[in-house]
């Protein structure tokens, strides 16, 4: 069973029942899942919550899908991650890394991937496809294996190799087009319209997108049933970014927290960032660009929910920082040795984002701030390669390895020292 | 002079469920005009009461989103390709 009870487009209202829908008929605005608060309200509690399983299924009774029948890779609840030392870095008192790396398919397309395949299956679709810029195409590869479906994930063909890899390995129908992302998902839009396919982000967009709540549910539980004062979030298409808050709101609006005050910050690559630009230029209409930066995972130039991002922005008393691709790198290397968690390039334009807003003075350094980390850095290699330190080559004797790294007496003395 | 236009599942039912319409006009604000002669009702569903695209409406011609050229103002010539597509997919 689900709490959902129609879809609602966000523009003009119109209501449309649970089916295969995205677009209203008359406004082409966005749909929407519509829910009974009321009797979610009734139901939930934190007890009933936390007695449920360790994945994002704990929130079922938010789900638009019938969990029963569930799609389960055992995405989400991870861990968020109380940060010492790159809190102290940047100067911040009470900072937490989101870290959603460590999904089945090692990134938050988990999240979406698991309600949208759910709900497609339910629907009676046996073919599941996408347009990814890579995270995505691995998520619903992997989810189209476990539930026995046929998928067809079409990607931008210079993807890096660790993506188009982390795809390929579960065999589904994989096209590598020539164009960028914006190109793959018009090209998708069209094949969505002519063949009877669950498109995740296309035909069943309103129960994919609806899955990136849970990472607003989970921070909230894990920071003790509160929301925080400041989340800085990955702008792609701008979805992850909203949905996050919604969730947050709607913890509010059943109970289960108080008021949510929280500011939304966005970040973004220079080389992609039309919300981040309409954003300093104080409008509510972004102009869409053709990307360039190595974080191409956040490379939509055509944002879906730009427009929603904006609002949200302006809303929260957020900001929306832009780093470019050499921030970008630091920032990886930066979350990785300070606290241990390798992210991918969209992590790296978090950290370098999340650090730019506290030196502008965006981020107020007593505000309990969460980072999103939202997919893993073994899949996004080539962009750190050549900026990580390289190995000691050394022959298979001590004396060699005390050779090559200059020990000595002196470090052996200060060891024992140690010990004793 | 005639252009093939594209149209979207969300329109079919004005374009009596056909996929691809002829049109004309010099520019793709002319080509509207006339699909909404054809099709009335059309126009009111791509253009807003200001008459500019809708927020959640792509245009292509030639493959081009119209925004990279030059809005409804884009020319168009004999054999172009004008698509619809919502702009609502992805991310």
């Amino acid at each position: 069973m689900t709490f959902a009870t129609a879809l609602r487009c966000r523009e003009c209202a119109r209501e449309y029942p649970l089916a295969a829908l995205h677009v209203c008929e008359f406004c082409f605005g966005p749909l929407e899942a519509a829910y009974d608060y009321a009797a979610i309200a009734r139901a939930t509690s934190r007890g009933r919550i936390a007695a449920g399983p360790e994945t994002m299924w704990r929130y079922a009774d938010f789900l638009p899908v019938d969990a029963a029948q569930r799609i389960d890779l055992h995405a989400g609840f991870t861990p968020l991650v109380r940060s010492h030392n790159l809190a102290e870095r940047l100067g911040l008192r009470e900072l937490y890394i989101k870290n959603d790396t460590v999904n089945p398919t090692w990134s938050f397309k988990d999240r979406v991937v698991a309600v949208a395949s759910s709900k497609a299956r339910e629907l009676g679709y046996s073919t599941l496809a996408c347009a990814s810029t890579g995270n995505l195409a691995n998520s619903v590869s992997a989810h189209a294996a476990r539930a026995g479906m046929e998928a067809y994930v079409f990607i931008p063909s210079d993807l890096e190799s660790g993506k188009v890899l982390g795809s390929a390995i579960y065999a589904p129908n994989l096209i590598a087009v020539d164009g960028n992302y914006d190109e793959v998902n018009r090209l998708c839009t069209e094949v969505a319209d002519r063949y009877p396919w669950a498109f995740v982000n296309i035909n069943v967009r309103p129960y994919y997108s609806e899955g990136s709540r849970t990472l607003g549910f989970e921070t909230a539980e894990q920071l003790g049933w509160r929301a925080p004062d400041h989340c800085v979030v990955p702008i792609a298409s701008g979805s992850l970014f909203t949905k996050i808050y919604k969730g947050l709101k709607e913890f509010e609006k059943v109970g289960l927290i108080g008021p949510v005050q929280t500011r939304m910050s966005g970040a973004q690559a220079d080389g992609c960032s039309p919300v981040a630009t309409a954003y300093r230029e104080g409008s509510m209409n972004f102009r869409p660009v053709k990307p360039k930066t190595i974080a191409k995972s956040l490379a939509i130039g055509n944002p879906a929910d730009g427009y929603y991002a904006l609002r949200q922005l302006k809303e929260t008393g957020g900001s929306c920082a832009s780093v470019s691709d050499a921030e970008v790198i630091e920032g990886m290397k930066l979350l990785a040795e300070t606290e241990g968690i390798f992210a991918e390039t969209a992590g790296g334009v978090v950290i370098a984002s999340l650090k730019q807003l506290v030196e502008t003075g965006k981020i107020g350094r007593d505000e309990v701030t969460v980072a999103y980390i939202t997919g893993a850095g073994l899949k996004t290699q080539e962009a750190v390669a050549e900026h990580v330190v390289q190995a000691h080559h050394v022959s298979p004797q001590l004396e060699a390895f005390e050779a090559r790294l200059g020990l000595g007496v002196e470090q052996r003395q200060s060891a024992a020292v140690e010990v004793r | 002079m005639s252009v093939k236009v594209k149209i979207p599942t969300p329109l079919r039912r004005i374009t009596g469920e056909r996929d691809i319409v002829e049109g004309g006009g010099a520019s793709l604000a002319e080509c509207i005009v006339g699909l909404d002669g054809q099709f009335p009702g059309l126009r009111e569903r791509l253009c807003d009461e200001q008459g500019e695209l809708r927020r959640f409406v792509n245009v292509y011609v030639n493959g081009e989103d119209v925004r990279f050229l030059s809005g409804l103002s884009t020319p168009l010539k004999q054999g172009d390709e004008v698509a619809i597509v919502p702009a609502v997919a992805g991310g």
